[in-house]
């Protein structure tokens, strides 16, 4: 969360409207991860610890360089390690991907929330929590199919990365793309990164003998606002588990679409229907003293 | 065999004693904090329900307790109701004539034992819902303890959980119909615990029988 002054365009658990849906089109903001030209320093994930002020947490030491196995409430960007050995010719090539918040444009987190106002989506298409109206239920970690959103055991509130929302809203990059020594991360509109991943991608498919190089840019979520260039585009599951297809699961979309107009007529309907029965039909017998033992209707 | 313990003066009959009145209404208590609730985090058109009791966070906090009460308040219920509940021939002829029932054409129905055939369908209803609330529940209680590799089971319970509660809120409309506004005399013996002869013959004829040791049938 931060205080940043960015309007926006949808809200969760929000019956209503939203102020700035559709007053006026800003660009979308994007995060490009050359996971190629990535040499694992962690220096992103220092950066977004100090910018934003969280508190160091414990490693584990499992004989890799993964001294964390996944982000946690308080360490919103990790980066992931593979050693994975190349089916074409034995060789080892090292994969690393900084994970993080993918800030998709359709939000599996906002569509799972029924606080209202606990998480937003920036017309600039950044996704932020907003702690102070985090109700701690978790059901953003079931809309999302990235497993980011990590719940603070103590405060009951949810947290990821903002995007940098804070420094983004003054015209800055995000803390972790300052700090990468090599240039593999990149910030700016969605458009322009995705052109420079076209290229870099094309690059390495007709110089660097990486036939499958692409971009991740998934569509099951109406595409992210955090890009990848990989090696191997057809496989990004090699890339600490990401997803091929990622989608909002089913069974959220069926719970807060269909389900949702079905129950809430099924609620009005009965609640009238029964009235109207009432009206109609009165009750059983008008008074107690009206149920006369061994009468005509007994 | 009679039952005329349940013989009260002034032309009452005892129809729940005291552990089942007090189970009732630590269920109906704990049922109603849960539906509020509930329906709180089931649509932002009703977001304000949880303001105005304490706070959204306040009853994602007290929610899955309330729960656990209600569960508990169930299976107490199963414990002492669950022999009469069983569904029987007379049950299949009471749901043959459901129409005059509901049309309150009372004479017209099969002679009903304690619980008609619709009290026991209230009753089956609400414990196995209970149960699918209950296992989902735990699940949406804790999310974040759930691995990653078993999250079909939080992709399962937000689907199933909100099902079995619109489930239970229809046949809970219909009870609270039932019981507060069509059969007078209903809500004042899950208070007092007592109902007049005439509302026992009128409306289980099977069971005022039994008590007054007119039939050998088992009670069931």
């Amino acid at each position: 969360m931060s205080q940043a002054t960015l309007r926006v365009q949808k809200i969760s658990g929000h019956a209503g409207s939203v102020p700035g849906e559709g007053t006026q089109r800003e660009f979308t903001v994007c995060k490009l991860v050359d996971t190629t030209t990535c040499i694992g320093c962690k220096a992103c994930e220092v950066a977004c610890m100090e910018w934003n002020d969280l508190p160091f947490g414990e490693t584990v030491f499992g004989n890799t360089y993964q001294t964390m196995p996944e982000t946690r409430w308080n360490y919103w960007n990790l980066i992931l390690f593979n050693e994975h050995v190349r089916e074409e010719d034995g060789t080892l090539m090292w994969l690393m991907r900084k994970n993080q918040c993918m800030h998709c444009a359709e939000p599996g987190c906002l569509a799972a929330c029924p606080a209202d106002g606990a998480i937003v989506q920036y017309t600039n298409g950044i996704v932020d929590f907003q702690q102070a109206n985090c109700i701690g239920c978790g059901y953003c970690i079931t809309g999302c199919p990235f497993d980011i959103p990590k719940l603070n055991k103590e405060t009951k509130r949810v947290f990821k990365c903002t995007l940098c929302t804070d420094r983004v809203s003054e015209g800055l990059e995000p803390a972790c793309i300052k700090s990468c020594p090599t240039g593999c991360l990149h910030f700016g509109s969605k458009d322009d990164m995705l052109e420079l991943a076209g290229r870099r991608a094309k690059q390495l498919r007709d110089h660097s003998n990486f036939p499958n190089a692409g971009v991740y840019d998934p569509q099951g979520v109406g595409g992210t606002g955090v890009i990848y260039v990989l090696h191997d585009a057809t496989r990004p599951e090699l890339y600490g588990g990401l997803p091929k297809d990622p989608h909002v699961p089913w069974t959220v979309k069926l719970w807060k679409g269909p389900l949702k107009w079905l129950g809430n007529v099924a609620m009005i309907g009965g609640l009238i229907g029964l009235f109207v029965h009432y009206l109609r039909y009165g009750p059983k017998a008008r008074e107690e003293a009206d149920i006369i033992p061994g009468g005509p209707k007994s | 065999m009679s039952h005329p313990e349940q013989i009260i003066p002034h032309g009452h009959v005892l129809r729940y004693n005291l552990r089942e009145r007090l189970t009732h209404w630590v269920a109906a208590a704990s049922y109603i904090y849960l539906l509020l609730t509930g329906l709180a985090f089931w649509s932002p058109w009703l977001f304000w329900v949880a303001v105005i009791l304490g706070g959204a966070p306040v009853s994602r906090m007290l929610h899955p307790w309330a729960g656990l009460i209600f569960f508990g308040s169930v299976w107490y219920m199963y414990m002492m109701w669950a022999p009469q509940m069983h569904h029987n021939d007379l049950d299949r002829q009471w749901w043959g004539a459901v129409r005059y029932y509901s049309t309150n054409q009372d004479d017209k129905m099969p002679p009903a034992g304690r619980y008609n055939a619709g009290q026991k369908f209230l009753f089956w209803g609400f414990f196995w819902a209970t149960v699918a609330l209950l296992v989902t529940g735990v699940i949406l209680w804790f999310p974040e303890s759930i691995p990653w590799n078993l999250r079909f089971l939080r992709y399962l319970s937000v689907l199933i959980h909100p099902i079995a509660a619109l489930f239970t809120i229809g046949l809970f409309m219909i009870h609270l119909y039932m019981g507060v506004f069509a059969e007078r005399g209903a809500f004042g013996s899950v208070i007092r615990g007592d109902v007049s002869i005439a509302f026992a013959k009128r409306y289980h004829p099977g069971w005022y029988k039994e008590i007054v040791g007119e039939s050998s049938a088992p009670r069931k």
